[in-house]
C-alpha cells in the first residue's frame, strides 16, 4: 500500500503540469474571461437601463422573492457544475495523452531500466498509472473546478451587492459542498465508464514500438472505416453505426465527462423553467442508472482485459 | 564458494541473430567479475536474462530464484546500473532519494545522504540539469545505499571523463564492496577495471570462451618478448598471437610451461586488453 502511494506520487511529480497546472490555468483563464464579461455587462447594463444577466433564468434584482433566491442558489450550483465540467473536459484531454505516454515515454528514454531496477511489480506500476488517470486527475480537477466556480460566484455576489442584494444570502442559497460531494461520488462511475478508453490507451502505450498515438487512433478508426465500407456488421444484422458507437467511440471517447448519459435512464425533468427541479432530476441516482446498461459492463470487462494486456507487455516487452 | 548466479545452456534468439548460444557459467559470492566481449556478443542479453528483463531458454538461477518468475522478489537483492542515461530526466534529486527510500526495503537513507554530501548535487536539482558525471554520482549514491547481494553494471562509465570514471570504481571498492557482495560488470574500457577484477569472462557469439579467475590467468597466459633469432622457435609453440614492436616480436601463449618460455625471452603477464584482442581475432571479419 505504501509502495502504491509512492508510485502514484511519482506520477504526480512527473505530470504535475498536466494534472495540476492545466486545470488551474484553465480556471484562471475562465475567470478572467468571465470577469471581463461581467464588467462589460455592467457597462452595457448601465447604458441601457435594465440589468439582466446570469446563469439560466436567474435575474439579479434587488427585489428577489424567496423562490427567486432558491433559483439563484440552484443557478449557482449549475454554474459550479458547468465550471467543473469544463475543467474536467480539459483534464480528460490531459489524461488521454497521459495514458498514451504512461508506458511508452520511459521506454523511449530508457528510464524504464531505472524503474525496473527497483523491486516494483509491473502490475502495481500499471495500476498506479491507471489510478492516477481515473481517480487522481479527476479529483484534482473537481476541486479546482469548484474553487473556480465559487470565485466566479463571489464575482457575481459582489455585483449583486452593488445592486443591493446581500452577498451572503445569495451565496448561502448555493450548495458548494453538495456539488463537490456529487461530483466526487461520480468519479467511480466515470472511472468504470472510462475503462475501455483507459485500457486501450495503456495497452497501446505498453505495446507500440513507436508512435503509440498513431496506433491508438488508427486501429479503431481504420477498423470502423473498413466495417462501414464493406458493411460487415450486416452479417450480424447490425448497422455500421452500431460499430462506431459501441466500439470506436467507446475505445477513444469514453473519457469525455458525462458521456455515459446516453446509457442512463431517460431524463425526466418536471419543469424546465425551474433550475432547482432540473438539478434534482440530474441527481446521482440518474447518473448511476447507467450501471444498468450492458455497454458499461462489457466496456469495463474489455478495459480490464486490455489493462491485463498492458501489464503483460510491460513485463515482457524487450526493446533490443 | 556459494554461487550467486548459475547459468546452464543459456540461449536467446532474436529475429535476426543468436544473442546467446548455450552459455554456461557460474559466479561466486564476493567476486568482482568482468564480462567482456565485442559489440553484439551477447553481454547485454546475458545481463538482461539475469535481471529477468527478457525471456530465454536454458537454466538460470540467481540467488536461488528464477528471474523469469520471481523478478519482483529478486530485485530486492539485485541492483543494476544500465548506463549513465537512465535516470528519469524530470525527477529531482530529493524526490529520487525519497522514492527509493520508500519503495526499497533494503535502502539506507543516511548512507545515501552521506554519499550525496560528498558531491555537488543539490536536493532541488532535476536530473536534466545535471551533467552525465553528476547523474552517475546520483545513481551510484542510490545504488550503494541499497544492501543488495548482486550489483550488475552494464557499461556504467560510458561517456564519462576520466575523473568520474576513476572515482566511480574507487567508490565502489572503498565504500561498497565486501565479501558479502558480488559485482558483475561489462565494459569496453578493460584497462580501467583490470586491477579490480577477481574473475574474468570473455563472451563471443553468445558463448563463454574464457572463464577464469585473475590468479590462474597469470599462470595460464604469458606474453614473451622474443628477439628475431628465437622467433622461429617461438612460433613452433603455437602462440595465440604475435605482434611486432621495435624489431622484436611479442608472442602470447596459452598453457605453455614457464621455463620453456623463459628460454625464449622476457616473460610478462599479458594485459586483459591484449588477451582480449588475441582471443577475439576475426570477430568482425
Amino acid at each position: 500500500m505504501k509502495t502504491f502511494y509512492w508510485l502514484v506520487k511519482r506520477e504526480f511529480w512527473e505530470h504535475k503540469g498536466g494534472f495540476f497546472w492545466a486545470p488551474v490555468v484553465t480556471g484562471i483563464v475562465f475567470l478572467v474571461l468571465n470577469g471581463m464579461g461581467i464588467v462589460l455587462g455592467e457597462v452595457f447594463g448601465r447604458r441601457f437601463g435594465g440589468l439582466q444577466f446570469g446563469g439560466g433564468n436567474v435575474h439579479l434584482q434587488s427585489d428577489m422573492s424567496l423562490a427567486d433566491l432558491r433559483n439563484a442558489g440552484a443557478g449557482i450550483d449549475i454554474m459550479l457544475y458547468a465550471v467543473a465540467a469544463i475543467i474536467l473536459g480539459v483534464t480528460a484531454i490531459v489524461v488521454f495523452f497521459y495514458c498514451l505516454g504512461a508506458l511508452y515515454d520511459d521506454r523511449r528514454d530508457r528510464s524504464i531500466l531505472f524503474w525496473k531496477s527497483l523491486p516494483l511489480s509491473d502490475s502495481s506500476t500499471v495500476l498506479s498509472k491507471l489510478a492516477s488517470a481515473a481517480l487522481l486527475a479527476p479529483a484534482i480537477s473537481i476541486v479546482v473546478g469548484v474553487i473556480v466556480g465559487l470565485v466566479l460566484a463571489m464575482f457575481l455576489a459582489v455585483v449583486a451587492l452593488v445592486h443591493g442584494i446581500n452577498l451572503w444570502t445569495l451565496l448561502m442559497a448555493a450548495h458548494p459542498f453538495r456539488v463537490v460531494g456529487t461530483l466526487v461520488l461520480l468519479i467511480p462511475l466515470y472511472a468504470i465508464w472510462a475503462l475501455p478508453t483507459l485500457g486501450w490507451l495503456l495497452l497501446c502505450s505498453a505495446w507500440a514500438k513507436s508512435k503509440p498515438f498513431l496506433w491508438a487512433i488508427a486501429l479503431p478508426v481504420g477498423s470502423g472505416v473498413i466495417v462501414s465500407w464493406f458493411g460487415l456488421m450486416g452479417v450480424l444484422n447490425l448497422s455500421s453505426d452500431w460499430y462506431w458507437k459501441n466500439v470506436v467511440s467507446r475505445l477513444l471517447g469514453s473519457l469525455i465527462p458525462g458521456s455515459w448519459v446516453g446509457n442512463a435512464s431517460p431524463l425526466v425533468i418536471s419543469d424546465h423553467s425551474d433550475p432547482s427541479a432540473m438539478l434534482n432530476s440530474l441527481d446521482l441516482a440518474y447518473h448511476y442508472s447507467a450501471l444498468a446498461s450492458p455497454s458499461l459492463w462489457i466496456g469495463a470487462i474489455a478495459g480490464i482485459a486490455m489493462i491485463a494486456g498492458a501489464i503483460w507487455f510491460r513485463r515482457w516487452r524487450d526493446e533490443s | 564458494m556459494t554461487a550467486v548466479v548459475t547459468a546452464t545452456g543459456l540461449s536467446k534468439r532474436y529475429k535476426s541473430s543468436q544473442a546467446l548460444d548455450g552459455a554456461s557459467f557460474q559466479i561466486g559470492s564476493g567476486r568482482i567479475v568482468g564480462l567482456i566481449g565485442p559489440n553484439g556478443a551477447g553481454k547485454t542479453t546475458a545481463l538482461k536474462a539475469i535481471l529477468g528483463l527478457t525471456t530465454f531458454e536454458g537454466q538460470l538461477n540467481v540467488l536461488g530464484l528464477d528471474p523469469r518468475k520471481d523478478r519482483d522478489k529478486l530485485m530486492e537483492q539485485v541492483c543494476f546500473i544500465a548506463d549513465v542515461a537512465v535516470l528519469p530526466r524530470w525527477i529531482r534529486v530529493k524526490d529520487a532519494v525519497d522514492f527509493v527510500a520508500n519503495t526499497h526495503p533494503r535502502f539506507d537513507r543516511s548512507k545515501c545522504d552521506a554519499f550525496l554530501a560528498r558531491t555537488k548535487l543539490q536536493p532541488q536539482q532535476k536530473v536534466k540539469q545535471l551533467s552525465k558525471g553528476m547523474i552517475v554520482q546520483l545513481h551510484l549514491a542510490l545504488v550503494m545505499s541499497i544492501d543488495a547481494r548482486l550489483l550488475v553494471l552494464d557499461e556504467p562509465t560510458l561517456g564519462l571523463d576520466i575523473l568520474y570514471r576513476k572515482q566511480f570504481y574507487q567508490s565502489l571498492l572503498e565504500d561498497y564492496f565486501d565479501e558479502e557482495k558480488t559485482i558483475l560488470v561489462t565494459t569496453h574500457q578493460v584497462e580501467e577495471i583490470e586491477h579490480i577484477l577477481t574473475d574474468l569472462m570473455f563472451i563471443r557469439d553468445g558463448k563463454i570462451v574464457l572463464d577464469t579467475d585473475m590468479d590462474s590467468l597469470g599462470e595460464r597466459f604469458a606474453e614473451v618478448l622474443v628477439g628475431a633469432e628465437f622467433a622461429h622457435a617461438a612460433r613452433e609453440l603455437k602462440p595465440l598471437d604475435e605482434r611486432q614492436v621495435f624489431g622484436k616480436s611479442i608472442f602470447l601463449f596459452d598453457n605453455v610451461s614457464r621455463p620453456e618460455l623463459e628460454r625464449l625471452g622476457e616473460v610478462r603477464r599479458p594485459s586483459i586488453g591484449d588477451l582480449f584482442v588475441a582471443t577475439m581475432k576475426g570477430t568482425y571479419a
